[in-house]
């Protein structure tokens, strides 16, 4: 049984569980997945280190909370701080790169993007959390590029749509500049995946 | 009958539980809610409060919990499917005018996201510990309908089948979700309008010169006039005759209160509703509901890896009790294994029901979070020595 346990974190207002929802949304609905999640409740989704969980699995999920997470995305560096030793010792960290500056571990496959930089590039920071779902996709292929895109396009807010899906693209985009082509790093295609059961 | 196409949001969607019970009631015709919003049953009431404009739905936050429980019951009184949405202090606060509703059968549904309690508890953390609130929380004797949904999709489904049973026994129903399956998001697939089963209010078909409010039919269920109907009668908590008038009389409780329970009771087998896997040669049998049950089969897997026959009862209602059922299987298992998120409630009718056939071992969690499932392999290992 697959199961790959994400986590993504940042500060109220990033749009953590709105990121979660399109992830969870885009596994299941339009991926064909079983995707669980939870998210937490509380003053620090409004401010402080926020934070949702994803659960995607190619059967029914049965346990729902997290236990180590195979992925953690991290927005930011309070986020990092709360929940970096909980990502498995071969768990892969997607991080905003302008903001997170994480101790990289060798056993850890991490991916840094400058989402927020992007995001103001495209006009609106706002679509911050949508670059890095993007950027999740590409690093780790864990559901298809076009589910993810129908997953965003389906949850933003009505006309808005053009904007996140560039901002989407953008953070595909980023991933096949920095790390596809070169290849000084492959895609993780959810390494961690599969190992937790 | 089928579903009005207004309230059914055809489709998959991704929705928290309480979402998803939101538009399950939606679908089932539901069409006033009067609630005094709690976490973390909030979610429902912001759905239904956002769309019940569209449909034709009235919302009304009220000044409380029994108020709320109040308008839900006096709503009924029109014809209109009610519904009230709680969590554990609420559910508390709601209790006195379940019993009006319950003494003057009237449908409705009454939603309880379980949290962990005693009084405020923990409002975003998981409980199932009101389970035995929903049978008799309220005073004087009475039996109630109690449904619980372990995801999502189940609080969709399962809330139309609370207020079709509402509609069925003239009688509160209680959906008694918790804080686990409301809050977590999954995939929630909604069928057609005319694929979803609707159970109407039976409505006499006497005129208001010979009607009566409380003459019962076969089933112990009297037939309903509307408020606005011309039906002129009169109804109380009180303990009334077949007219509804006040009679303070041993013979008339008599009458108007077994009947009450035996409308229940005696269509419990109509009711009772579970998932069985594997019961057949089992030596150990596990009953669980909501959230628990889904935890409870990560356990189940790992027991039958170390060769223990386990079979599985998975309570879809809770009340009634499928007591016949599990009185028939003690006679054929060692042990039953009880996992739920209080200090034993379920595990107490399990152990009655098994009449000391079967051993009954209750794996405890006192709730903010769910069971580690190794505690649940442990019981079953003990049990099934």
């Amino acid at each position: 049984m697959s199961r790959t346990e994400v986590r993504i974190t940042g500060f109220g207002g990033q749009g953590v569980v709105l990121a979660a929802y399109i992830i969870g949304r885009a596994c299941s609905v339009f991926g064909g997945k079983h995707a669980t999640m939870t998210q937490s409740f509380g003053p620090e989704a409004r401010g402080a280190a926020c934070s949702a969980t994803q659960i995607i699995s190619d059967t029914e999920v049965l346990y729902p909370y997290i236990v180590r997470p195979d992925i953690l995305i991290v927005m930011s560096s309070d986020g990092y701080d709360t929940y970096r030793d909980e990502l498995k010792d071969d768990g892969i960290l997607i991080y905003e790169k302008d903001l997170v500056h994480p101790i990289l571990k060798k056993r850890q496959p991490s991916f840094g993007i400058p989402s927020t930089r992007i995001a103001e590039s495209l006009g609106r920071t706002i679509v911050q959390n949508i670059v890095m779902i993007g950027f999740f996709g590409a690093v780790t292929q864990i559901v298809s590029r076009e589910a993810l895109r129908k997953g965003v396009e389906a949850s933003v807010p009505p006309g808005t749509e053009e904007l996140n899906l560039k901002a989407f693209e953008a953070g595909l985009a980023y991933f096949d500049d920095e790390y596809g082509k070169k290849k000084t790093k492959k895609p993780a295609k959810a390494a961690a995946a599969g190992k937790s059961d | 009958m089928e579903a009005d196409p207004a309230g059914v949001l055809t489709g998959a969607h991704y929705f928290d539980g309480d979402f998803a019970c939101g538009e399950g009631a939606m679908a089932a015709g539901c069409r006033f809610v009067a609630g005094y919003p709690i976490t973390p049953s909030t979610e429902v009431v912001e759905r239904i409060s956002r769309r019940f404009p569209l449909i034709g739905g009235t919302f009304i936050q009220m000044e409380d919990e029994l108020a709320s429980m109040a308008a839900v019951a006096g709503a009924s009184w029109t014809g209109t499917k009610s519904m009230t949405v709680t969590s554990g202090p609420g559910f508390s606060l709601m209790m006195e005018n379940i019993g009006l509703a319950t003494m003057m059968e009237l449908p409705c549904v009454v939603v309880n996201v379980q949290r962990g309690g005693p009084s405020t508890g923990l409002p975003t953390m998981v409980g199932q510990a009101d389970i035995m609130q929903a049978r008799w929380g309220s005073h004087g004797d009475y039996e109630t309908i109690a449904l619980s949904p372990q995801s999502p999709q189940e609080a969709f489904d399962l809330v139309i089948d609370a207020f079709n049973l509402a509609e069925i026994y003239r009688t509160p129903v209680m959906f008694m979700m918790d804080e686990c399956v409301g809050h977590m998001s999954e995939k929630v697939v909604i069928p057609k309008p005319e694929e979803i089963e609707i159970v109407p209010r039976k409505l006499t078909t006497k005129s208001p010169e010979e009607f009566l409010p409380y003459v019962p039919d076969e089933n112990l269920v009297p037939e309903f006039a509307r408020a606005g109907d011309g039906y002129k009668f009169h109804t109380t908590g009180l303990t009334h005759d077949e007219r509804g008038y006040p009679v303070m009389s041993a013979e008339c409780q008599e009458l108007n209160v077994r009947r009450l329970v035996d409308k229940i009771r005696r269509n419990a087998e109509k009711i009772v509703r579970f998932e069985e896997e594997a019961t057949d040669g089992a030596d150990v049998v596990l009953i669980t509901y909501g959230i628990t049950a889904r935890v409870a089969r990560m356990a189940i897997d790992i027991a039958r890896k170390k060769g223990v026959k386990v079979g599985v009862i998975r309570l879809i209602v809770v009340w009634p009790f499928p007591e016949k059922h599990i009185r028939e299987l003690a006679k054929k298992i060692k042990a039953f294994v009880v996992p739920e998120i209080n200090y034993g409630q379920i595990a107490l009718e399990v152990e009655r029901c098994s009449a000391g056939n079967a051993a009954t071992r209750l794996v405890s969690h006192m709730g903010g979070g769910v069971h580690n499932p190794q505690d649940i392999v442990d019981a079953i290992l003990e049990a099934a020595k």
